[in-house]
């Protein structure tokens, strides 16, 4: 069997994003079972420094060129392809993050190489790759393969372990010119969150309210019972989104990842975005209306009941 | 300026969902439809740009067979104009649906097309940045922010990553984007207004290819069998209450013990 696996490489500010090394460690195991090789793609300007941290790879393809100093989709997309292209791989690993939401889709339109999104799990059975999505908001699984045995897959942020792909090494490194630049989305500049709110990825206690609150005047009850048990109050997107929560409370894929010792999801259903966020907390306690809820699936406890009765109920009884 | 919205149909989760017979898809008989959520969203954000910038919005969905109300429900919100795209049984993947929405966009003008940046069932990827490339146009996912240029030749557009962290990109027109959520929730519209409309408006329809496929081969579907179940506690409210208190107890979790 030739070919290879192409890993695309996510970075900011000198540093290679976890969920890169998620995927290399994912790599390096389809790698042994297809018999093929891994190779990171590194796009940027001046990153020859990146390489070391990018060990787990056989070869780092670079492009290195100051019109890839940021990520733009259009910068990228233009220089992918034609690696894409040349190098025919087995396939082809992004993360499910904006930036691998935005190139993966982009190159397999480009290139013809399917796209297997919301990947959970890829495996490679006979030589081709068997890839499980998550759908429908985490309610349904979908077992599915490539058409031409070869394929991309965006795999979702958590779901493999970032270890086994950090490695530092200094793989070889093979230079490749950009071929044409594309211009139309020109980078302006990062807005970072302001400092200031508390930070929940310190906090070992996060009392966590999703849609299921209903009305924001019942975030009262919630911050009661944060106060009571020494915690601090989160959210899921809907919240942050609905400004009944800053933004720096959000947990989940754009929010933050966080591991406190008790995560208590109130009226969080648990969609896989928010999922990514969390699975990582000692103790998951999860009360939701809805027993079919994929929260139950990450939860330690769970509760069917409305959070608006069990709030002020635990609250009361916390405070004996 | 002219703004276009690209929608289809989902399922509705706070239904059961549940698989075919021959276990590859959704059992749809019983499913009831409604709008992506983000390209709610998309209609959103495209009618805060037609009243702050002033634009016209057409709105575009797959039809999927069931697809009137949901445009109806657009027109109630201030579309301008709505149209069905192609004919198909049952929702294609994102590739077709992006090759479907590539041939109807090719007869209509327009400087920005705005839809959800996924949904729940594209398995094959988003149909934005699938269309961007079919169409080389400019694309740019998980958008949170619009502002346009004076000139209406530009957009100023947010891209969110994961840490709240927000990349700000100014983007040649005409684009397409990928959006997140809107500035504002999607308005109300008046279900009788809904009703109105679905008699008396007039929704066009543009040809579409429904072929091609994804080139992905589904070969089962689940319900996923967790290899982990939470612990279900039953009871009332005082009940589980109790119960939680006891495990908070076992583990020092109480009285702010945990900092």
């Amino acid at each position: 069997m030739s070919g290879t696996i192409l890993v695309l490489v996510e970075h900011r500010d000198g540093v290679v994003a976890d969920a890169t090394f998620e995927l290399l460690g994912r790599a390096r195991t389809l790698a042994s079972a297809a018999s093929v090789e891994v190779e990171a793609v590194l796009l940027g300007s001046g990153v020859d420094d990146l390489v070391g941290q990018l060990g787990a790879a056989d070869r780092v393809v670079l492009i290195d060129d100051p019109a890839l100093a940021e990520f733009t989709p259009s910068g990228y997309h233009s220089a992918l392809v034609p690696v894409v292209r040349d190098r025919a791989p087995l396939l082809v690993l992004a993360a499910n993050t904006g930036v691998g939401m935005d190139v993966a889709a982009g190159l397999s339109m480009a290139t013809g190489l399917a796209l297997a999104a919301y990947a959970i799990d890829v495996t490679v059975a006979g030589g081709s790759p068997l890839v499980t999505c998550q759908l429908y908001a985490g309610k349904i699984n979908a077992r599915v393969r490539f058409a031409d045995g070869r394929g991309i897959v965006t795999l979702v942020v958590g779901t493999a372990p970032a270890e086994p792909g950090n490695v530092a090494g200094s793989p070889p490194i093979e230079r490749i010119g950009v071929a044409a630049s594309d211009g139309r989305i020109r980078f302006r500049r990062f807005i970072r969150p302001e400092a200031g709110d508390v930070d929940i990825t310190r906090e070992s206690i996060l009392v966590s309210v999703g849609r299921g609150i209903g009305e924001r005047e019942n975030l009262e009850l919630v911050e009661e019972l944060a106060t009571v048990l020494g915690g601090v109050v989160s959210s899921s997107r809907p919240i942050a989104d609905a400004g009944w929560l800053p933004r720096t409370r959000q947990v989940g894929k754009s929010g933050q990842r966080v591991k406190p010792r008790l995560y208590l999801a109130l009226g969080i259903s648990g969609a896989p975005e928010h999922l990514e966020g969390m699975r990582g907390a000692d103790l998951i306690i999860a009360v939701n209306t809805d027993p079919r809820a994929p929260i139950y699936g990450v939860a330690n406890y769970g509760a069917v009941a409305d959070v608006i009765d069990v709030v002020p109920a635990l609250t009361k009884q916390l405070r004996g | 300026m002219e703004l276009i919205v690209l929608l289809k149909a989902v399922p509705d989760l706070t239904e059961e969902l549940e698989i075919d017979a021959a276990g590859t898809g959704l059992a749809t008989e019983w499913l009831t439809w409604v709008a992506s959520e983000w390209d709610e969203y998309a209609v959103e954000e495209a009618l805060q740009l037609k009243e702050s910038f002033g634009a016209t919005v057409t709105c575009l969905a797959l039809d999927t067979g069931s697809v009137d109300e949901l445009l109806a429900t657009c027109l109630a919100r201030g579309a301008d104009r709505v149209l069905k795209v192609g004919s198909f049984e049952r929702p294609p993947d994102s590739h077709t649906a992006a090759r479907a929405f590539a041939a109807a966009l090719g007869g209509l003008s327009y400087d920005l097309v705005l839809t959800g940046v996924q949904a729940i069932d594209d398995v094959d990827g988003q149909v934005g940045p699938l269309l961007g490339a079919a169409l080389d146009l400019p694309h740019v996912s998980v958008v949170t922010h619009i502002a346009l240029a004076t000139d209406g030749k530009s957009a100023t557009v947010n891209q969110e990553y994961a840490g709240g962290i927000v990349g700000e990109f100014e983007v040649d027109l005409p684009a397409i984007l990928g959006v997140q959520t809107s500035r504002e929730v999607p308005r109300y519209a008046p279900v009788s207004r809904v009703r109105q409309l679905l008699k008396t408006a007039e929704i066009g329809h543009l040809d579409a290819p429904a072929d091609g496929g994804s080139g992905l081969i589904v070969e089962a579907m689940e319900v996923p069998k967790a290899d982990h179940q939470a612990e279900m506690i039953g009871g009332n409210a005082d009940a589980i209450a109790a119960r939680l208190v006891e495990i908070l107890r076992e583990r020092g979790l109480t009285s702010g013990s945990a900092r």
